[in-house]
């Protein structure tokens, strides 16, 4: 799975924000000042998960990257070109919060649609789809449809179609935000598994605490109206596993997150 | 690799460490349960049948039992003023015994030596033609208005309107225009224009509309995060029209389809008379209405070679929208 060695020294640069802002509807009633001043940096390999209330412009900032949503000020890169260059380059994939597959396709013809849109050949799709299908465990449900499957496993199938041209960059909107608790702690540790192998960049987007925490390297607290980084912790806490759960460190994380949250209003 | 799902091959997945994922585990309970409800709806096919059956006894029954009440009424005269006038008279003009109509099927009528049903399965397929040309110009024309209008919601806005609008004006009025243009204007085409094609044009009039009209509600139906989703991929628009927004319509537009269907019979019938066609179930029509006296039931056949018509182009839409819409989700187990 891990194609390109860690480069020593520091490594690369994977997003880059400066001094960005976004206004939806200048000059209008219903102007909205969603991000003002953001600055952020993530280094290829981390998982940086943005954490916030409900409106605070973490979706927004998630889709700034994506070149889904302009900046209305401020410079945006990511892999060092404008996001829209690295949009039309593919160099990152998304996964939303509902798993959006195409429920007229099966669960292959799912995973390999960004293929078909880049044009692979079909037996290339074939192999590539086996493989991610593969990594999420999910093999033997090949050719079922999506109305077939669970919500922990469309979710899955989200994740193999979107990492199936092995983009540098994950993209994640509340990827769990609909699954229940049990099922969810299911496809965090899957999740963790599946960056660790892969070693792909993650900016996760959630406003469950022990959800950034479990999952990142680096949490980015945002406070609301208008959208800032409130606060960057590092959340050092080494390989997970499910009694990372229960480890003090842990707690002791989710507290200084949360104090960082009350801190921003 | 891939796992049949049959209650024997369940065990050994378990064997084989699939089933400790409860996610799986519960797929497998769901399986079981979309088999059962196949066998249902094959059962439930099965009843269908019966039930047309009833039907068309049922229908063939209250048809008599009223004619027999009418003509008791008509018979009676005085002796029933306040029936006869809620409950119009009947005989055997007005209402032809429902099995002289079903014999007039079979009949040779006067002068021919072919079974009338031949006649009018004659004229159907005359018909048909004509309904079917409609049918497939509207189809094309209505859905390329819908995918133009899907860029641009200004263009929506401002085109709507008058797609709505173009439906008030009455067919009637527009069929004979239709035919002397095509008789005096169509010179300039590679080939040369018939009048069934003026009513094919006509029905067309009538099948754009639906199309159009659910064909843009299903080209929009796609939620955002699919539509950023192909952004996210920097598929171009063609890609997302043909591998987004067209599958995602095709529940939209097969209901069009079938209301485009039957109203491109209703056109092509009511284009014939208007338009003074040779041949099809319209000018028959008009015919067996003026022969009225000397044969009521063959009206009534033709009518019901109509009728026939109608269901027939339902079906077949209907069974095709199942081939292509209605096999999701049934392709389980492998």
């Amino acid at each position: 799975m891990n194609e390109t060695g860690a480069p020593a020294g520091a490594p690369p640069v994977a997003v880059e924000i400066r001094g960005a802002s976004k206004i939806f509807n200048p000059g209008r009633h219903n102007e909205v000042k969603a991000l003002e001043d953001i600055d952020l940096h993530i280094d290829q390999g981390d998982f940086v998960t943005l954490i916030g209330p409900s409106g605070c412009g973490k979706s927004t900032l998630l889709r700034l990257i994506a070149a889904l949503v302009d900046s209305s000020d401020g410079t945006v890169l990511v892999n060092g070109k404008t996001a829209d260059a690295a949009r039309l380059d593919r160099d990152y994939s998304m996964v939303f919060q509902r798993a959006g597959l195409f429920e007229w396709r099966n669960v292959t013809r799912n995973i390999e649609l960004p293929l078909e849109l880049m044009g692979w050949k079909a037996a290339d799709r074939r192999r590539r789809s086996a493989e991610m299908l593969e990594l999420v465990k999910l093999t033997e449900f090949a050719r079922h449809h999506p109305a077939e499957l669970s919500g922990g496993m469309q979710q899955r199938i989200a994740i193999a179609r979107a990492m199936s041209f092995h983009p540098q960059l994950l993209l994640m909107d509340e990827p769990f935000g609909a699954l229940d608790e049990m099922t969810r702690e299911h496809m965090q540790t899957e999740l963790l598994r599946i960056w660790s192998e892969t070693q792909i960049t993650v900016v996760f987007v959630t406003h469950s605490i022990p959800e950034a925490v479990f999952l990142s390297t680096k949490v980015a607290v945002m406070s609301p109206r208008p959208g800032r980084i409130a606060a960057l912790i590092d959340n050092d806490l080494g390989p997970r596993n499910d009694s990372t759960r229960d480890d003090p460190a842990f707690f002791a994380n989710v507290t200084a997150v949360r104090d960082a949250l009350r801190g921003g209003h | 690799m891939i796992a049949s799902a049959n209650q024997g091959s369940t065990t050994t997945q378990d064997s084989a460490g699939a089933v400790d994922d409860p996610i799986v585990f519960e797929q497998l309970l769901r399986l079981q349960a979309a088999r059962e409800q196949r066998r249902d709806r094959m059962r439930r096919t099965g009843r269908q049948v019966v039930v047309l059956t009833l039907f068309i006894c049922l229908l063939g029954l209250a048809y008599s039992a009223y004619k027999v009440a009418g003509t008791a009424i008509d018979d009676a005269q005085s002796g029933w003023p306040v029936i006869g006038s809620i409950l119009p008279e009947s005989d055997d003009l007005k209402m032809p015994p429902f099995l002289d109509i079903v014999s007039g099927i079979f009949e040779e009528p006067r002068g021919t030596n072919e079974p009338f049903w031949s006649i009018v399965g004659k004229e159907a397929a005359f018909t048909l033609r004509e309904a079917a040309v409609g049918f497939a110009i509207g189809v094309i024309v209505g859905l390329s208005i819908a995918i133009v209008l899907t860029t641009s919601g200004r263009l929506e806005r401002a085109l709507v309107p008058h797609v709505i609008a173009s439906q008030t004006i009455p067919l009637i009025a527009i069929a004979p225009i239709i035919v002397i243009w095509g008789r005096k204007s169509f010179d300039f085409l590679p080939f040369e224009w018939q009048d069934w094609m003026s009513v094919s044009i006509i029905a067309t009039y009538l099948t754009f509309f639906p199309v159009t009209i659910n064909g843009l509600r299903g080209l929009q139906s796609p939620r955002p995060e699919n539509l950023e989703l192909m952004d996210s991929y920097a598929a171009r628009w063609v890609q997302t029209l043909w591998r987004l927004r067209l599958p995602a319509s095709l529940p939209y537009l097969f209901a069009a389809f079938k209301i485009a269907a039957t109203a491109s019979v209703v056109g092509a019938i009511v284009g014939e008379i208007s338009a003074g066609v040779k041949g099809g179930l319209g000018r028959r029509v008009l015919l067996e209405a003026q022969r009225y006296t000397t044969g009521p039931e063959r009206l009534y056949v033709a009518v019901l070679g109509a009728a026939a018509l109608g269901i027939f182009v339902f079906a077949v839409i209907s069974s095709i929208e199942y081939a292509l819409v209605g096999r999701k989700g049934r392709e389980t187990v492998t």
